[in-house]
């Protein structure tokens, strides 16, 4: 099957003729016969089968939109309005590649400059690429890039323990070839970065990482003074933020980040089991960290007639050119979910950023004073989407009831953070409903 | 005669009005005040657009006008595989069982996806030859990265801690060596012989005890066969090193043989070349990689498994090399390439690439010969083909980029040109299966055309593309002077560094 997407199929023999080969057989002539293998593989379907049956698979999936989750560390239900989706499908930008000939690919350049763009604003660092595959690889690229940053003579980069596990893995991955020593610094009592700790490992290294709201949810209050014991040390300072929060929040460039990271698709793409995501990776306007940094980068020039146009540009950083000697080896990224983001934001404007915020904060602190009424709250201070909760009982058996309830709980952590024990995450959104978070409430009353 | 839209489309800065909103919000569950702490609640300005939603509407349509994509015509990017996105595919990644599923959820409500993967994993398997597949990687150059993390976690786990070389030829794509440069690995470049293909005697001396593996493409990005690849992977093998197979050529193969049938160890397929998922004008894409048996247990968790009864996220790899992205990777990415295939199916597979494989050759005649363009090295391809614009550069001056540029003003995407590096002013067409003949005819036509005129009105090629919406653009200037955000230009522009 499949041969209604293959127009030729129909004059595969003239084509042949035309070619001067006298077979199908003869163009595969230089593989080795010994090689040439009947598959078993499935018969191809009519389009309307396999649309039968995988509306069938899918819809053996419970979703958000059918039972209460309170599920976040990382992945969070936000709305995407509906002219995001129709746009980016337009096929212009949904079929067309890299834009290698920027002459006829202006649409998604300047689409791409825009997303740049409002991130520089969010991030308050005027330098973005044009995204990279998710939150995680942005601080493992980033790691790397304070390394080269330091001609390799420091390889020491230093993370709060108090991050995603998912996250961790991903740096250490990332940064095994390199070398990299990636120390956790463990949270103090209130649950933020234990400063005392930092400072007891910053001497030598090559960079230090903070989440301006931490796995937990917790709002860092010491962002800033973070920094300076970073800078103090000669080491850069890399602040990680969700940017749905920028727009209450302080920019982390205003707080003295030399780099910084994000996740992107917070804002115009929906859960999809976790991706496609796209990374937000922004620097300082500094050359020299210009010459380290990932990614591809989308710049405005003129064109021939003195007209603005825009381009990919300061490409001898990249895989295609530098090719061992590159800052890194991306290639495709993630630029519809950039645009999707993009889009988004530019709905939004800054009252829309604002009043996102406000409403999630204030969710969150609702659901926080409910879990709170049932459950431990390990720590105090400000919440932002993901809130902390301490089970007497086994969280599991927490769980298994509230799903029997056509209610999903919270991300269970004690596995990797045993020191909390019985503890799973549950968050909260904009999407979050009262009545929602009322039925949580009233379900762990009776399970808890 | 082609005319792409000219918008002059003002930045969606300087489209803002102040007060004007695009959103609507839920209003919060309670309004109480929440105190944020004076030095972390934002002071700084915030310059996001202000407008209404039609207006963002009319933006990006305005903009999506002046972009090109395969349904708007010929795409023939050598060492893409810019085939037909089938429209199927969105429709089943939009459903709300992809949309609204979040990654942590208890197994027992996701098992329609983990049967997705699942089920994906068992065709790629089947393609490919191998044993067991991660579908975590992102793109093409993540699944790179993890591949050859996985061959240097093997050597090392062997003790074989001297293994510290990775072999690419040098007709390789650049993710190659930069991928295995961030894995730690010293790069060792392979020639290739009169043939386009690896040159074993070259190879011969370059396997050593320092060996990791070879990274090889085949078809290479000539386009060429290698045939002696069970020679070259008798001489990988016999040195110590694994063979590892950069699946973006795949297409040219697909349902023939499998690179597991080769002598491969390690392969990464991008779901997003050959298996028709949309490139989304970068991203996203997919890149699984595929191990035979003995090196499954160093892939990045999770892995998907199958009891016969329920679907199950594996974290159980003793020796995983740990995570090369978040998540499970791009998981509406699989969705369409596992639709695509199911349509497709065994003979389907096998069509796509006889046609492309055809469609390539058929081109290759019918163009070679045309005054100031070379065929590169051999003449029957794969998917891909080589040209050189060389000799038209020497006797015209019009140059491989030139040919490029002007391709555009008939209303076709340009090959992709200076690349393999080892062939001058190279034109490398990639023209896929979903092409008809007609649009190969036109292709050629346009060529020829562009052929005339470079020796008898240079200018007109130098000068394009005329049709576009904008005309050459300057990169030298975007590079000279970097504006790369609407921050840096309104800074410039207020300097008066700027009239554009």
């Amino acid at each position: 099957m499949g041969k209604h997407y293959l127009p030729n199929l129909a004059q595969r023999d003239e084509m042949i003729k035309e070619t001067g080969f006298s077979s199908i057989e003869e163009l595969f002539s230089d593989v080795p016969t010994e090689m040439l293998k009947e598959f078993d593989l499935p018969e191809g379907k009519s389009e309307y089968e396999v649309f039968l049956e995988l509306n069938e698979v899918l819809s053996k999936n419970r979703t958000a939109l059918e039972m209460p989750s309170f599920l976040g560390a990382g992945t969070y239900f936000h709305y995407v309005p509906a002219h995001v989706k129709y746009l980016i499908e337009r096929s212009e930008f949904l079929t067309a590649y890299t834009p290698y000939q920027p002459e006829i690919s202006q649409g998604m350049l300047q689409a791409l400059f825009e997303y740049q763009s409002m991130m520089a604003e969010l991030y308050g660092l005027p330098i973005v690429n044009s995204s990279m595959y998710d939150w995680g690889t942005a601080i493992a690229e980033a790691a790397l890039m304070t390394a080269r940053l330091h001609k390799g003579k420091r390889k020491r980069f230093i993370i709060p323990k108090a991050l995603s596990p998912e996250k961790k893995e991903v740096i250490r991955t990332y940064t095994r070839g390199a070398g990299l020593e990636i120390v956790e610094v463990p949270w103090s009592e209130n649950g933020q970065l234990d400063i005392e700790k930092l400072k007891e490992v910053v001497e030598d290294s090559a960079g230090v990482y903070v989440e301006m709201a931490n796995f937990f949810g917790l709002v860092e209050e010491n962002v800033r003074e973070i920094g300076e014991i970073a800078h103090e040390a000669n080491a850069y300072f890399v602040v990680g933020a969700d940017p749905t929060m920028l727009g209450i929040f302080e920019a982390p460039g205003e707080l003295g980040a030399d780099i910084a990271v994000g996740e992107a698709s917070y804002f115009g793409s929906p859960m999809n089991f976790g991706g496609p995501r796209a990374g937000v990776f922004a620097v300082r306007d500094d050359k020299k960290l210009i010459r380290q940094m990932p990614g591809r980068i989308i710049g405005m020039t003129k064109d021939a007639d003195g007209k603005r146009a825009f381009v990919m540009t300061l490409q001898t950083r990249e895989q295609h050119i530098r090719r061992a000697k590159a800052t890194s080896n991306i290639c495709s990224n993630e630029a519809l979910v950039a645009v999707a983001s993009a889009i988004h934001l530019a709905t939004l404007g800054p009252r829309g950023l604002a009043e996102l915020g406000e409403t999630i904060i204030k969710n969150t602190a609702y659901l926080k004073k409910r879990l709170s009424e049932i459950a431990e709250i390990p720590f105090e201070g400000i919440n932002f989407k993901d809130v902390p909760a301490r089970f007497e009982r086994p969280y599991s058996e927490v769980h298994e009831a509230l799903l029997e309830k056509g209610i999903h709980g919270g991300y269970y952590i004690g596995k990797h953070f045993p020191e909390l024990g019985e503890t799973a995450l549950f968050a909260a959104t904009e999407t979050t409903r009262k009545e929602w978070v009322d039925a949580l409430i009233e379900s762990l009353e009776e399970v808890a | 005669m082609f005319r792409q839209a000219k918008w002059e489309e003002p930045l969606i800065f300087e489209l803002s009005r102040e007060g004007r909103v695009g959103y609507t919000m839920p209003k919060p569950i309670e309004d109480v005040e929440i105190e944020i702490p004076e030095k972390l609640r934002r002071k700084s300005s915030l310059n996001l657009p202000e407008l209404s939603e039609p207006e963002v509407v009319k933006h990006y349509t305005r903009l999506s006008e002046m972009n090109y994509g395969v349904d708007s015509g010929i795409y023939p990017l050598g060492s893409c595989t810019m085939k037909y996105n089938p429209k199927i595919n969105e429709e089943i990644a939009s459903h709300p069982g992809v949309a609204y599923v979040h990654p942590y959820q208890d197994e027992r409500t996701v098992q329609g996806a983990l049967k997705i993967m699942w089920e994906l994993e068992q065709w790629l398997k089947e393609i490919t030859g191998m044993d067991r597949f991660t579908l975590q990687p992102a793109a093409g150059a993540n699944g790179e990265f993890t591949g050859v993390s996985i061959i240097r976690a093997y050597h090392l786990d062997h003790g074989e801690t001297q293994r510290t070389e990775m072999l690419v030829p040098d007709s390789a794509h650049g993710t190659n060596p930069a991928s295995a440069a961030m894995a730690g690995f010293k790069v060792i470049e392979i020639p290739s012989n009169e043939n386009g293909t690896v040159d074993l005697e070259a190879l011969e001396n370059a396997v050593s005890e320092r060996t990791a593996g070879l990274m090889l493409t085949n078809p290479n990005t000539l386009g060429i066969f290698e045939d002696e690849i069970l020679e070259i992977a008798k001489i990988v093998h016999k040195a110590g090193g694994l063979l590892y197979y950069d699946g973006a050529n795949l297409n040219a193969v697909l349902g023939k043989i499998r690179p597991g049938d080769m002598g491969f160890d390690v392969v990464h397929l991008n779901l997003h070349k050959t298996f028709s998922t949309p490139h989304g004008g970068g991203g996203p894409g997919s890149g699984p990689v595929g191990v035979k048996d003995f090196l499954k247990d160093y892939l990045p968790v999770p892995l998907v498994g199958y009891d016969g009864k329920r679907y199950y996220l594996d974290y159980n790899v003793p020796k995983s090399i740990g995570k090369v992205k978040e998540l499970y990777g791009n998981f509406a990415v699989m969705v369409r390439a596992l639709t695509y295939l199911k349509i497709m199916g065994r003979e389907g597979l096998k069509n796509a690439s006889e046609i492309a494989v055809l469609n390539a050759n058929y081109l290759t005649q019918k163009l070679k010969g045309t005054r100031g363009y070379e065929l590169s090295h051999k003449e029957l391809r794969k998917h891909e083909v080589v040209f050189s614009a060389e000799p038209m550069k020497k006797e015209t001056g019009v140059k491989a980029l030139d040919v490029a540029k002007r391709l555009l003003d008939f209303g076709m995407h340009a090959p992709t040109i200076y690349f393999p590096l080892i062939v001058h002013e190279a034109l490398m067409i990639e023209p896929t299966e979903t092409v008809s003949k007609e649009e190969l005819d036109a292709y050629v036509e346009a060529l020829k055309r562009i052929s005339e005129e470079a020796y008898s009105n240079p200018e007109i090629v130098k000068g394009a593309p005329h049709s576009t919406a904008v005309k050459r653009v300057d990169d030298v200037l975007a590079a000279k002077k970097p504006i790369l955000s609407w921050r840096m230009y309104i800074k410039l522009k207020e300097e008066g560094g700027v009239d554009y």
